[in-house]
């Protein structure tokens, strides 16, 4: 049952005067309090967390389903093993309401709080992922497959979107390269496609006219990317089961590229020897490209890329940062991209 | 009673935001989300749009249904209009570009979208500025020329949304079929008026 402690905010000297006077910030140390203060006395972050969140603002209703948020049993036993991994940011992290309650899942509708609200039913077991292509072990895995040799861990990671807000989140999973080389790509194997469901009855968006999109949604990676050591698989937040509206049951991470390439509910791994054609591509291939870098000198046609708004932003300080070159990542990846023109390969 | 009514109906939104405004700060039950500038800007966006469709429904209403009183509070919603889409601009320069007048030089010059509602704004400042009965004398005729750029604004206000999105057109499909009803409806009138017959103000 012991595992280690972890805090969410490494470092309370890197708060800023600005962010002080936030209510939600408040409400987030108030519960890093809480948690510190239960670590001391012995209990595991599964416990002492979830248990500090509902106490620490029972004014807030949304808090509460964290405590109700589960898995299937055998992701709930490994989740109690949870692991605090490399490559975390000691930055603090945006309240758990924040993280499930602020989503871009355009299969669950196109405002920030229609995943959270209409993604409550989305049934995410039984799941399968199908592993094809250039690979030597193919075929479609369960999920207590597909995760079965991997211990979990927790990464703090920043997440930018690429609608110039940013949140900071702590995942739980494991690194996609473990993944990736258990598969065994064979040399063709230049390219990782990932695929969403595809399941109009649960995605009212997949049924919709209007819709801006062609689902499924496709995402996809050069193959040393897939193998750097930041890509991540995600199976849950802040130490619990992943919630439906952040892409549960399984979604990647890739922290120094925009948020949209971190593609949710994955049904489809494929290795391929071409490039894969992304959703966003397809969609308006002027505005979003395969790489799709944090690049705080590439502007997006509709909105400048130099800055973004660390969320929550309060109403007369909208809490606005310098956006870093790979998202502050650039020491783990700008070798992937050396000799590249950023500028074209956008 | 019509006019009071509309006056009521106009103040809605507005007090909607200032209550969800108070309870962000109070750390009440707010629905503004986890970037409440941002959701600021879009309500007052949105009542705009809907303020601007109302105001083109006036006439065409009026024809059909022969409730002339109805005409009676057209102007009243054209400021409404004006109104919402002055907050929205407020609300984008304050709390969104925290008075950065370089920034907002940039996103008029860079960003279509922005170029478009911009333009729409300016647009719709002369309308409501002569909005006055002395004004409406003042100009006579040119006043209902004038006033015909309420048509180029909501032309552009469609654009903006088209613009703006992302994902979904189902809301600017909407809007922009709305005001492709409420513009066709007026091209028999366009004639009309060029025969001789009473025009239509």
């Amino acid at each position: 049952m012991e595992s280690g402690m972890l805090i969410y905010q490494r470092n309370p000297n890197d708060v800023r005067s600005a962010e002080i006077t936030d209510e939600a910030v408040f409400h987030c140390r108030r519960r890093i309090i809480k948690t510190m203060g239960l670590g001391a006395l012995g209990l595991t972050i599964n416990t002492g967390f979830v248990q500090s969140n509902v106490h620490a603002s029972t004014d807030r209703k949304i808090y509460q389903t964290i405590a109700n948020i589960k898995g299937p049993v055998w992701l709930e036993n490994k989740l109690i093993g949870i692991k605090p991994g490399a490559y975390s940011s000691n930055e603090q992290a945006t309240p758990y309401e924040y993280v499930t309650g602020y989503n871009n899942f355009y299969e669950f509708g196109s405002d920030k709080t229609d995943p959270a609200e209409n993604a409550g039913d989305f049934v995410t077991d039984p799941w399968r992922v199908e592993i094809a292509g250039e690979v030597e072990v193919k075929g479609k895995f369960t999920l207590e497959d597909i995760l079965r040799p991997h211990d979990l861990e927790e990464r703090v990671y920043r997440l930018r979107c690429v609608e110039a807000w940013s949140m900071v989140v702590p995942w739980v999973g494991f690194p996609l390269a473990d993944l990736v080389k258990r598969f065994r790509p064979t040399s063709k194997a230049k390219y990782v496609k990932f695929v969403t469901l595809f399941d109009p009855k649960q995605m009212p968006e997949q049924r919709s006219r209007f819709s801006a999109i062609k689902y499924p949604y496709v995402e996809g990676l050069r193959i040393d990317e897939a193998m750097n050591e930041l890509a991540f698989l995600a199976v849950g937040v802040y130490g619990k089961a992943m919630p439906n509206q952040n892409g549960a049951p399984i979604r990647l991470v890739v922290p120094w590229k925009y948020g949209f390439k971190s593609i949710k509910s994955i049904v489809k791994i494929e290795f391929t020897s071409r490039r894969p054609r992304t959703t966003w591509e397809r969609s308006n291939d002027r505005e979003y490209g395969f790489y799709a870098n944090v690049n705080p000198t590439v502007d997006h046609p509709r909105w400048s890329q130099a800055r973004e708004r660390r969320l929550p932003s309060s109403l007369f300080s909208s809490n606005t940062i310098e956006t870093l070159m790979f998202n502050g990542y650039a020491p783990h990846v700008a070798h992937l991209y050396k000799g590249m023109n950023l500028n074209r390969n956008f | 009673m019509l006019k009071p009514l509309t006056f009521f109906l106009g103040l809605v939104p507005l007090v909607y935001s200032i209550s969800q405004v108070y309870l962000l700060q109070i750390g009440g039950n707010h629905q503004l989300g986890a970037d409440p500038g941002k959701a600021l800007v879009m309500l007052q966006g949105e009542s705009t749009i809907r303020f601007l469709l109302l105001t083109l429904m006036v006439s065409p209403a009026r024809k059909f249904t022969g409730w002339n009183q109805i005409q009676k509070v057209r102007r009243m919603l054209g400021l409404f209009t004006y109104f919402y889409a002055s907050l929205h601009l407020l609300a984008y320069l304050v709390l969104l570009l925290e008075l950065d007048f370089g920034q907002l030089q940039e996103d008029i010059r860079k960003r279509p979208y922005i170029t478009v509602g911009f333009t729409a704004y300016l647009l719709l400042t002369p309308l409501a500025i002569t909005s006055t009965d002395r004004m409406r004398r003042l100009l006579r005729r040119r006043w209902v020329t004038l006033h015909r750029a309420i048509y180029g604004v909501a032309i552009l206000a469609i654009i903006h949304v088209l613009w703006l999105t992302k994902s979904s057109y189902a809301e600017a499909f909407l809007y922009g079929a709305l005001v492709l009803v409420l513009l066709g409806m007026r091209i028999p009138v366009f004639r009309l008026f060029r025969n001789g017959l009473k025009p239509e103000i």
